[in-house]
């Protein structure tokens, strides 16, 4: 193994904006391990108080969908339209509703 | 029980490209695109990233000779800004099936460019001011409408890159301010800056529409939102108010309202000039490269030490 970066894997950052949002994707980065990945992370996505947490993660550790796939994968749903409020008609005067 | 579906033909695939493009909704990472799609976002962005790194020179000459520690503060910040900028813009780059090593090797071997602005020398710490207001006061009017290209993860690049590019407008034109309001002397020092970077950073918005080869498929692509002439002509009606409030001159005898047109008319910039630059004949082009080949090779051993601790915690962590 030589100390060329091609051989450092990948990496997605999440960040937690501020206690009580979720963790957002921001970006990747390349590092040689977790602990530097972290580190990097620190000084690549947060030098304006960005984040009050971060996750760094492998990206060949995620698993995704495949974009060919997605109107079969998705289609399910999308014919349900009785799974959003506004499929009941309720007259308007009803209140709280 | 899974059936196989037919893989979809090139002209499906390329009928929803169209149509993702048409509803000016965003292409992502792992959608099919065609080839001069990708081959032309791969060289716009390598390009940005690129000049992020060159960027980071001109003004990091300065660090060690700022005025006051104030000062000093601020442009330390800036500079490592553009390096984040540069990581921001490779990461994107990525995404499309490049590694970052190829880029930078790319560079390096003189294969792929960066901006012209940045073969320029900078003479003295009123330019550090003018690089800020004039040079990365250009550089927003570019990005804003990049945070609105088709490739979605160049638009969200540029949508951080953009909300720190505004620091570093406007920490440049203090610093002006606070010369102008100075000596003669210091006075005289901002309008020299200012006389020297004015052509070059109209130069940034690259030739002009007629003499722009890909500008018009960039724009079908909607890769480019607007042609070079018209950001060219923004950036001048946007710089003119400021320089008067400043209280300097803009080296153009040609620069003058135009009523009828709602714009400021302006000279032609050299674009002898700018292709001599572009083909490496700038002031500083030989600099700059020899520069960061240096960089890269007395960094070398920074990235191997790296690899070789992780390498040995991975190791006692087995144990």
């Amino acid at each position: 193994m030589t100390g060329d970066r091609r051989d450092w894997p990948l990496y997605e950052v999440f960040l937690r904006g501020k206690r009580g949002l979720n963790h957002v994707h921001v970006g990747s980065l390349h590092a040689p391990d977790d602990a530097f990945a972290l580190s990097h992370a620190r000084d690549v996505y947060t030098r304006r108080n960005e984040g009050v947490s971060i996750w760094v993660v492998r990206a060949d550790a995620i698993t995704a969908s495949s974009p060919d796939e997605k109107d079969p994968l998705f289609a399910p749903s999308g014919d349900k339209v009785y799974r959003h409020p506004t499929f009941y008609e309720i007259p308007a005067d009803v209140p709280h509703m | 029980m899974t059936t196989t579906p037919m893989p979809p033909t090139e002209a499906a695939l390329q009928a929803s490209f169209d149509a993702t493009i048409a509803h000016h909704d965003r292409i992502e990472p792992r959608d099919w695109m065609p080839e001069g799609y990708r081959k032309t976002l791969i060289r716009q962005i390598a390009q940005h990233a690129h000049s992020e790194i060159i960027g980071m020179q001109p003004e990091g000459n300065w660090i060690s000779r700022a005025p006051s520690l104030r000062r000093k503060a601020i442009l330390l910040a800036k500079v490592q800004d553009e390096a984040g900028h540069g990581l921001y813009l490779y990461s994107a780059c990525e995404t499309l099936g490049v590694s970052r090593a190829e880029l930078v090797e790319l560079l390096l071997a003189g294969k792929q460019k960066y901006s012209s602005i940045f073969n320029y020398p900078t003479l003295s710490y009123a330019d550090v001011g003018t690089i800020g207001w004039l040079v990365d006061g250009a550089a927003i009017c570019n990005q804003v409408p990049l945070c609105r290209t088709s490739y979605g993860p160049y638009g969200r690049a540029m949508i951080r890159i953009c909300k720190e590019e505004s620091f570093h407008q406007r920490q440049g034109y203090e610093l002006l301010m606070t010369m102008m309001r100075g000596t003669d002397e210091q006075r005289a020092m901002v309008q020299e800056s200012v006389d020297r970077f004015w052509w070059p950073s109209l130069m940034m918005f690259g030739p002009p529409d007629d003499a722009s080869p890909n500008s018009e498929q960039s724009m079908a692509w909607g890769v480019k939102r607007n042609s070079n002439d018209e950001l060219r002509q923004k950036f001048v009606d946007m710089t003119v108010p400021q320089a008067e409030a400043l209280g300097v001159t803009l080296p153009d005898p040609d620069l003058r309202w135009n009523a009828e047109r709602g714009h400021h008319d302006f000279g032609e910039p050299d674009w002898a000039e700018l292709t001599a630059v572009i083909r490496g004949n700038g002031p500083c082009n030989a600099q700059r490269m020899a520069h960061r080949r240096a960089a890269h090779e007395n960094g070398a051993w920074v990235r191997e030490a790296a690899t070789a601790f992780a390498a040995r915690t991975a190791q006692e962590a087995q144990r």
